[in-house]
């Protein structure tokens, strides 16, 4: 279908940008930026926006820079940046450049960005996935001023985040990962390309032998992408190997609270859970 | 009727200007305002790929992007890929190899090809793969595609120096 009739806006600064946000917000304006998740919806007319703000023409928003040890990704950062594993990125670059390739596909990804995943909070978003696990911070804008929130408060459930409707998402910034940590992502679905069943991200420290540090995050399972206490208790003190990596899928499978769709009902995504996160942890030992 | 806005989209090198609504998709506009009717239209939100063209230099769905977006950006559709009655080596790969049936994907597959090979002549054959799979084809079973495309680009990158 076609969507329907909206005023197009394209400011040039993140001031203007915001400015118009504030104004149009109220009657349900927003903003566009890759539009890969947007413009579905619109076609669908399952979103009816009335002004859409254009921030792909918004200087300085393109933004992709190492901040101490911090990855800070603008607005504009499109998935595709991520392609190539950036060696100035040290392993969280790699990280990067593994969970990319799950996500829709080749001109998807030259056109939608991470912020704009972030801000669409899909429970089957890669990069919410990423931005929990690794402990994330997003920085939101907006006319009346910028705050910081961390991703552990900023996804509250299917497609609902803190942000407001006046509030435009300028930066992500990602933690780097440190020296010698090893990182593993699985994701389960029926055809290439697209949105996980169930996945999970982990990475975790060797030290003495043991696990350190652990951090096993899971996403598509539940509303929204978490990470989960219970596993990573299971892994951390023991040796990597196969014992602590099934323990720690079932540890998972045991707290979950799965989401139900036509196709999968919720007991498939809990055994699904135990699975993808223990070959997340597989992954990582290679 | 709500209000148009006078664009000009850049498609193969020609200037088209034109007045669409703002909710008009860039296909829409290829081919019903500019008349370029190679670029096809199977879903209209981003699963199938054939509305795919080339936009400075990068693959995208044109069925995901409004047309005001593309005002004076350089566009390449598949009218653009032959050199008068010389077809692209893509194109001649597509015929040599049986990469067609009924054609429809055809155009979504060129233009996705054609950026992904002149942006990494040398890709790698899982990376190629990767790539390919951004496109639905109802007819082939993909193997013809994938075999033609693996031929023009051998032919792309030329004689090894
Ligand atoms: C066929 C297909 C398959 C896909 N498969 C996957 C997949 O497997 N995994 C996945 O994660 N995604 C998938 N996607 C979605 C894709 O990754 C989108 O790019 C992403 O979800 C949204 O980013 P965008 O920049 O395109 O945002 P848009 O579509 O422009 O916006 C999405 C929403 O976020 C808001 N928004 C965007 N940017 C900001 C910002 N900076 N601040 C505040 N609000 C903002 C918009 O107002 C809108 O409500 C798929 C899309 C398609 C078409
Ligand atoms: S028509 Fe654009 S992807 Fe199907
Ligand atoms: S040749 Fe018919 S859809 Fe591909």
């Amino acid at each position: 279908m076609k969507p329907a009739a909206f005023v197009y806006h394209a400011p040039r600064t993140l001031e203007a940008a915001l400015a118009l946000l504030a104004e149009v917000a109220p009657q349900d304006g927003r903003i566009l930026a890759g539009g890969q998740s947007l413009v579905p919806a619109m076609a669908f007319r399952l979103a009816r926006p009335t002004h859409l703000v254009d921030i792909n023409g918004v200087a300085g928003l393109d933004r992709l820079v190492l901040d101490g040890g911090v990855l800070s990704v603008g607005a504009l950062v499109r998935h595709a940046a991520f392609h190539k594993a950036d060696a100035k990125f040290g392993a969280l670059g790699a990280l990067l450049a593994d969970v990319v390739h799950n996500i829709a596909h080749y001109p998807i990804r030259t056109r939608g960005t991470m912020c704009g995943s972030l801000a669409h909070a899909d429970p089957a978003s890669e990069w919410c996935l990423t931005a929990v696990t690794l402990g994330a911070e997003m920085v939101a804008h907006s006319a009346k001023g910028a705050r910081r929130i961390a991703a552990a408060d900023y996804f509250q459930g299917i497609m609902q985040t803190a942000l407001e409707p006046d509030e435009l998402l300028a930066e992500v910034r990602l933690p780097l990962l440190p020296e010698g940590a090893k990182h593993g992502f699985y994701e389960f679905n029926r055809r290439a390309g697209d949105f996980a069943i169930g996945m999970a991200l982990v990475t975790y420290q060797v030290k003495g032998g043991k696990i350190a540090e652990a951090r096993v995050g899971i996403g598509g399972i539940e509303g929204a992408p978490r990470r989960i206490a219970e596993a990573e208790a299971a892994l951390n003190g023991q040796a990597p190997g196969k014992a602590a990596f099934e323990a720690a899928g079932q540890a998972t499978a045991a707290v979950v609270d799965p989401i139900e769709d036509a196709q999968t009902p919720a007991a498939y995504r809990r055994d699904l859970a135990a699975t993808v996160v223990t070959r997340a942890l597989e992954r990582a030992a290679i | 009727m709500s209000d148009t806005v006078a664009i000009t989209l850049n498609i193969n090198g020609e200037d088209h200007r034109v007045s669409v609504e703002a909710r008009r998709t860039l296909a829409d506009t290829i081919r019903e305002d500019c008349g370029k009717t190679g670029t096809h239209i199977g879903c209209e939100h981003g699963v199938c790929g054939s509305c795919t063209v080339i936009i400075d230099g990068e693959p995208m769905r044109s069925c995901l992007m409004f047309a005001v977006q593309a005002d004076g950006r350089k566009i390449r559709t598949v009218e653009g890929l032959a050199k008068g009655d010389e077809l692209h080596p893509l194109q001649r790969a597509f015929i040599d190899n049986h990469g067609l049936q009924c054609g429809f994907c055809t155009p979504g597959f060129l233009m996705l090809a054609t950026a992904v090979l002149e942006k990494e002549p040398d890709i790698a054959d899982g990376d190629l793969l990767d790539a390919l799979s951004s496109n639905l084809c109802r007819c082939t079973g993909y193997q013809n595609i994938i075999k033609a495309v693996r031929q023009a680009a051998i032919e792309m990158r030329g004689p090894r120096k």
